[in-house]
């Protein structure tokens, strides 16, 4: 509880948030859309922690640091990511996931 | 004891002679095979006579009783301390009578087909079959044990196919070979039961043991029954059913008239002297046992009386005289069947078991002589058909006489050798039953009256105009002839009594004239019908033939039993059988091994779309997963 | 209700409507700006919660760095002007199921829960303090993770200049 604030609304939230995030990523066709779902399912879990941390461990400081080490993953992820899809668009001049079956029997 | 087991070689050099020609005999010219065949079997034959003299007249005798000599050995194969199936020579009074009847008639056969196969296609072939034949006939009749006398048995089946289908461009010959292997391989499945059958019961295979008076068929036989008749009555008889398939016996006879396709010195030495005696000497051989079993006896003998009254009825009504020869062999080896079946054991009770023997080596001789006349007739003629024939006592002296001498011995007329085999044969019938004595005295004259219808009709006859003049046989094909007819009249003198006889001991006979008499008028009778009817052209035959008309058509179609056979395999066996077998083995066995491979194909088809490709699918079914298994662990697992 | 309860319901329901927006979104810069609005509320959500360092870096990095990322690799690969096609309803039911499912069990677990109900303080992190500890190698420091992290971001750095390079070929 923060100053009125129950722990579970956080949790919810950031659950919420989570599953549209997965929603989004199963369902989204373009590349970058799929990126910016990845996006949203990395921010609810910065929530989570920094909800944890302050609710239950309000000493502690391991929750905000997780979730600045969190973010430069997900900063360094997205470099990577774009990199591949700009690749990919030369490759095939479209950035559509579900021409992307080579992998296949 | 003098050592027998030279015997070996009487077997292997024809089976080396099989090899050597079979193989080699093309890089040479084709009279090399037909000169190296004569002579091995010309050692064969001196090695036999050398064997009879030593056995019959040396060694073979202890206290009066000819002894049973094991001349070779060697151990094949053992199921058990008892039951193992050898290799070996048997030397035996009735195994060394076959010995020389075997050689004998091989080597004439060796000798006529130089002259008669000179400059055909396939000598070389001819005569290194001929020499099979000859090693397997051989060791069938030296055969120790049961199984390899079986184990000769298919391989003489094999050989007479080989001959028969020798000429394997006509379809007619190849369509007899196949008969006649079809046929005999039927009757050898009784024949196989028939061996499992006895050598499981007694656990022995070996013919010595099986047949001494203190062996566990005899003294000791198994109580067991099937459909009450004892196992061994069973045995006998499913072995005496191999040996009527071989011998031609009702009603497995149909292969032996169309095997007359092969070439007739084939027909000489197969199915007129040797194998075809093979079953009445499989029956001898066994003798002893059937002595215990009347039933089997019984059926010996009426199954040989039966048949030689049906082939003398037929043969008096065929044109071909390679035919009437056929059914010939047919009517006498019933005769031997039949003498096999009414003798008793020892002495004189053991009078029939003597007369068959003496009548198969009679037999042997006038019978090869009938044959290799026939081929030298068709060989002039160069036709088969009695209608084609008539007068040719002018242009063929000396088949002429040697032909007259076969047919007054087959007749019984004395004192040809046909006369005193074939009257002991009666003598045995007369004094055990009345009936089977009664059939084979019509047989007697049947026989008389249709040999000389051949006879007449042949040399006698009308005037024919040949549109090339018939010649005689050349030196090669005539000295066979000379030599087998001095069998035929001369054989009869054998003190054959002394020899062979079933309990091996000598038996001093003489003639019973009461029997001897009508034996010999009924002879004379049917020689006189015959002479009446055929010595010139008459009417007389047309007329008998019309007034019989059913009777006739019924005979001459050989009674119908090959439209029988045809019947039962095709419509019966094939549609109702073999159509079902066929069918289910094509769409039920087949059908589930197909089945079973599109079952997978198709399964495959639909698991393969697991791997798309498709990331989002993988997605989902991850994230799926993972939802399951949060809610299986949190809820349903405790 | 309080203040903070009512900010808290203000933000977390801009952020629950812009992501829900983000997604299914048909015109993909519009995607890209809802996202930047989730992110900037959630840093409003960090500052209600005192934790102004950790706001400063979710605003400079995540909406400053990233959203901008995204936005440039939008222009450079789409046709910003074109409507996305929305998915087939083969792809959507499932998902939408799934991850309904997932979050009601998520929801139940959550509430079942009986968290200790410890009161968090007020007090506002300490830029000092987080200095401190990032490069304190001691118990309760963070100097190796820095290190590594600052060798991960050289690494994606490399990584992405040389898969985006034009070839010369």
């Amino acid at each position: 509880m923060f100053e009125g604030v129950p722990l579970s609304w956080f949790l919810i939230l950031s659950t919420i948030m989570f599953f549209v995030g997965i929603y989004g990523f199963l369902v989204r066709k373009n590349l970058i859309t799929m990126l910016m779902s990845i996006e949203l399912i990395l921010n609810s879990v910065c929530i989570n922690f920094v909800a944890f941390n302050k609710i239950l461990y309000p000493e502690h400081m391991e929750g905000m640091f997780f979730t600045v080490f969190i973010i430069a993953v997900a900063a360094a992820e997205a470099s990577v990511a774009i990199a591949i899809i700009i690749n990919i668009y030369r490759r095939i001049a479209n950035v559509d996931v579900e021409k992307m079956d080579e992998m296949k029997y | 004891m003098f050592d027998f087991s030279y015997t070996i070689w009487i077997l292997l050099i024809p089976f080396f002679l099989f090899v050597l020609i079979g193989f080699w005999g093309h890089k040479f010219k084709p009279i090399v095979s037909g000169i190296v065949g004569c002579a091995g079997l010309l050692t064969s034959w001196l090695l036999s006579i050398f064997t009879a003299y030593k056995y019959f007249f040396d060694v073979g005798k202890v206290d009066g009783v000819y002894q049973q000599i094991i001349g070779y050995h060697t151990l094949w194969l053992k199921f058990t301390d008892t039951l193992h199936i050898d290799l070996g020579v048997l030397i035996d009074p009735i195994s060394v009578m076959m010995l020389i009847v075997v050689t004998t008639v091989s080597l004439m056969a060796h000798i006529y087909s130089t002259g008669y196969l000179k400059g055909q296609k396939g000598f070389m072939r001819f005569y290194s079959f001929l020499s099979l034949f000859t090693f397997a006939m051989l060791g069938l009749v030296v055969a120790t044990n049961i199984f390899q006398m079986y184990i000769f048995w298919e391989l003489v089946g094999v050989s007479s196919y080989l001959l028969i289908g020798f000429y394997y461009e006509k379809p007619s010959a190849v369509a007899a070979a196949k008969k006649a292997f079809i046929v005999t391989r039927f009757a050898d499945l009784g024949f196989l039961i028939g061996i499992l059958l006895l050598s499981y019961f007694t656990q022995t295979f070996d013919f010595l043991t099986l047949t001494s008076p203190t062996g566990p068929a005899i003294a000791t036989p198994p109580a067991a029954t099937f459909l009450g008749m004892s196992v061994m009555t069973w045995a006998l008889i499913l072995i005496f059913m191999g040996g009527a398939g071989k011998s031609a016996m009702f009603p497995l006879h149909i292969w032996l008239p169309d095997a007359m396709e092969g070439p007739t010195p084939v027909s000489a030495l197969i199915h007129a002297a040797t194998m075809v005696v093979a079953g009445v000497y499989l029956v001898a051989r066994l003798f002893p046992i059937y002595i215990t079993e009347p039933i089997a006896l019984q059926v010996v003998a009426w199954v040989g009386a039966f048949s030689s009254l049906f082939a003398a009825v037929i043969a008096c009504t065929q044109y071909d005289i390679k035919r009437v020869l056929a059914y010939s062999t047919m009517s006498q080896i019933g005769y031997m069947m039949c003498a096999l079946g009414v003798s008793g054991m020892g002495g004189h009770e053991g009078l029939g078991y003597m007369a068959s023997m003496f009548h198969l080596f009679t037999h042997a001789f006038f019978k090869a002589l009938l044959f290799l006349c026939a081929g030298a007739i068709i060989h002039a003629v160069h036709s088969n058909y009695m209608y084609d024939m008539g007068g040719l006592r002018k242009y063929l002296p000396i088949t002429h006489i040697t032909f007259l001498a076969a047919c007054l011995a087959i007749a019984g007329i004395p004192p040809f050798a046909g006369f005193f085999s074939k009257d002991e044969i009666l003598v045995a019938a007369y004094h055990h039953d009345t009936a089977l004595f009664a059939i084979e005295y019509i047989v007697a004259g049947l026989t008389a009256f249709y040999m000389f219808r051949l006879y007449f009709g042949i040399f006698w006859g009308k005037k024919q105009d040949y549109h090339h003049t018939p010649h005689e046989a050349p030196l090669s094909m005539t000295i066979p002839l000379m030599f087998l007819g001095l069998g035929a009249i001369f054989a009869g003198f054998i003190p054959f009594s002394h020899l062979v006889t079933s309990d091996r001991q000598i038996l001093e006979l003489e003639t019973e004239w009461i029997v001897a008499i009508p034996s010999i008028v009924i002879a004379l009778v049917g020689i006189g019908v015959a002479y009446v009817m055929y010595l010139k052209p008459t009417e007389i035959p047309k007329k008998i033939a019309h007034s019989l008309r059913g009777f006739y058509t019924a005979a001459y179609h050989k009674f119908y039993i090959d439209e029988l056979y045809l019947f039962i395999t095709h419509k019966i066996i094939f549609n109702h059988i073999s159509r079902p077998i066929a069918w289910f083995d094509r769409h039920i066995v087949d059908g589930s091994m197909n089945g079973l491979s599109y079952v997978t194909n198709q399964a495959s088809d639909k698991i393969k779309g697991f791997q798309s490709g498709q990331l989002q699918q993988y997605a989902l079914v991850f994230v799926s997963g993972a939802v399951l298994l949060a809610l299986v662990f949190i809820y349903l697992w405790t | 209700m309080t203040s903070n309860q009512f900010m808290f319901l203000l933000f977390s329901a801009v952020i629950v409507i812009f992501s829900v927006l983000t997604v299914t979104s048909r015109r993909i810069l519009r995607a890209a700006i809802f996202l930047l609005f989730v992110l900037v509320s959630t840093a409003c959500l960090y500052f209600l919660l005192k934790y102004n360092f950790l706001a400063a870096i979710q605003l400079i990095v995540y909406a400053g760095g990233i959203v901008v990322l995204i936005i440039f690799s939008i222009l450079l690969t789409s046709h910003i002007a074109e409507k996305l096609p929305s998915a087939s309803l083969m792809k959507k039911w499932p998902a939408a199921i799934v991850a309904l499912i997932g979050a009601a069990l998520s929801i139940t677990v959550i509430l079942q829960y009986a968290f200790p109900g410890v009161n968090g303080s007020t007090q506002t992190v300490d830029v000092t303090h987080v200095g401190n500890s990032l490069i304190n190698y001691g118990k309760y420091g963070y100097a190796l993770p820095f290190e590594v992290i600052s060798i991960l971001l050289l690494a994606a750095m490399i990584g992405g200049i040389i898969l985006a390079k034009k070839r010369k070929d």
